[in-house]
Order: structure tokens, then sequence, then C-alpha cells
């Protein structure tokens, strides 16, 4: 398989991910389509890694899944505390930041 | 043989990616991006990451996933209106989305890297993405980078414990 096949699929996959932190609400949701952001970026650094056969881009991937998961335990220890204070868990109504 | 299986898992993956955006139950958008992560781990296994497509399922599809489980099920099945954003949301961001898909294929495509057409280059060593060669690797080039993921990990878990552990005011006083 040619490397151009990786990088469009990884293309799509960030897509779908963008599509999903624009349209979906809920909080969980959202930290679900940055996931698949960042897998889709993942992969294709694991495809240029193939690509020069070189291994500096598997370590950066592995960095990448270690702030990931700080991204993850961060975002759902912030959903947990809007659900502790009745907060409604909707994107849309958490507007007191809004400039 | 490599195409069956990269097709097979393109399709399993963007099917996860998919079904994660569309379902409306959070619950069942997590055990969607389980079956996403377990497809891409085979398509890792294709560009020769095998300790990585192992780290993505044990680390991701195993544990990550788990707390998520979790958490939509703390925080219940809020069954959420399918694509009830703002209306103007709704059509800019599926449009904006393939713009973007179309750039970076443009820009990825249309780049001069040759190498893009072939599969890679022939000179791969011995321990090309086996955990002996990343370790080695992240234990003697990248030790900083490493010893600096360990200290991030040990801020975030402090961090969840601030944000979600109960207050305690209440009792002290």
């Amino acid at each position: 398989m040619a490397i151009e096949w990786y990088i469009v699929l990884s293309a799509m996959l960030f897509t779908i991910g963008f599509i999903g932190v624009l349209i979906r609400r809920n909080p969980v949701v959202i930290l679900l389509c940055l996931e698949l952001m960042l897998s889709a970026g993942a992969l294709s650094m694991l495809a240029f890694s193939r690509m020069h056969g070189d291994q500096d881009g598997q370590i950066m991937v592995l960095i990448v899944l270690v702030v990931a998961a700080c991204e993850v335990v961060v975002g759902l220890g912030i959903v947990v505390a809007m659900f502790r204070r009745r907060l409604p868990l909707d994107v849309d109504e958490m507007k007191e930041l809004e400039g | 043989m490599v195409e069956v299986a990269f097709f097979a898992g393109a399709i399993g993956a963007i099917g996860g990616a998919i079904a994660v955006v569309a379902l409306r139950n959070p619950f069942y958008s997590v055990l969607a991006l389980v079956v996403h992560l377990v497809f891409l781990a085979g398509i890792f296994l294709l560009l020769r990451a095998q300790f990585l497509a192992a780290a993505q399922i044990v680390i991701y599809a195993g544990a990550v996933m788990v707390i998520y489980v979790f958490v939509a099920a703390y925080v219940g099945g809020i069954e959420e209106p399918m694509f009830d954003s703002s209306p103007q949301l709704k059509i800019i961001g599926p449009i904006l989305a393939v713009a973007l898909f179309i750039e970076i294929s443009i820009a990825v495509l249309g780049s001069s890297l040759t190498a893009l057409g072939t599969e890679g280059t022939d000179k791969i060593e011995a321990g090309f993405g086996t955990p002996e060669g990343i370790g080695k690797l992240m234990l003697e080039d990248y030790l900083i980078a490493f010893e600096a993921a360990s200290i991030l990990l040990l801020i975030a878990a402090v961090a969840a414990i601030v944000l979600a552990g109960r207050k305690r005011e209440s009792k002290a006083s």
C-alpha cells in the first residue's frame, strides 16, 4: 500500500472528528471526537515514520498517547464537576466565558 | 493481501468514527470508539508499529475507554436531540469540515514528496517498531520526553482528583 492511502485515511478520520466537535453538544462526545482527531494525527505520523524508516515518529505517537490520556483525565474531571454542580451537560448552555 | 487488510481496517475505522459522531447515546459512542481504535490498531500493524498497536489496544481501548464508560454511566445517558445544535453551526460545520478535508488532500497529494507514492523505504532496521526498538530509543535518545510525560501524568492525576473530588470544607468547619 502506498503511503498516501494512509494519509488520506488519516485526513478522513480527522475530518469526521472535526465534524463531531462542531455539531455535537455533549461534552463527553466532544472529548471522544477529540480522541478521533488525535488518533488520526497518530496514524499520519506512523505513516511518515514508515515512509522514512525512522522510529522517531513512533516515539512521538507514544508521547501523544500520554498527552491524550492526561487530556481525558482532566476533561472528564471537568465533566464530573459540571454534573456535581447540577450544571447542564451541554456546551451551548455553558456560555459564562462568552466574550 | 495487504490491500485487503488495509481496506478492511479502513472501513472499520471510518465506520467506527462515523458511529461515534452519529450515535445519540454517549454510551454507545464510547463503544463505537473502541471499535474504531481496534481497527486502527490493525492499520498500525500494517505500518510496522507493533508496539504501538499493542499499546493502542491496551491503553486506549482498554484503560482510557473504561474511564469514559464510567463517566458516561455516571453522568447518565443524556439523549441529546439528534444534531440539534444551533442551526447555523449545523450547516457551516460540515461545510468547514469538507473544506478542511479537501485542503489536506490537496496539500498531501500535491506535495513534492515523491516517497508518498511508494510503500516506504526498504531500508528498515531489524527492531523497527518492536518494544525493543522503541524502548531503546525512548530511554536513550528521548529520556527527557519520557520523564516529562511521567510528570505530566502525575499532574493530570492530581488535577482530576482536585476537579472531581468531593468538597471537604463542610466537614472541616
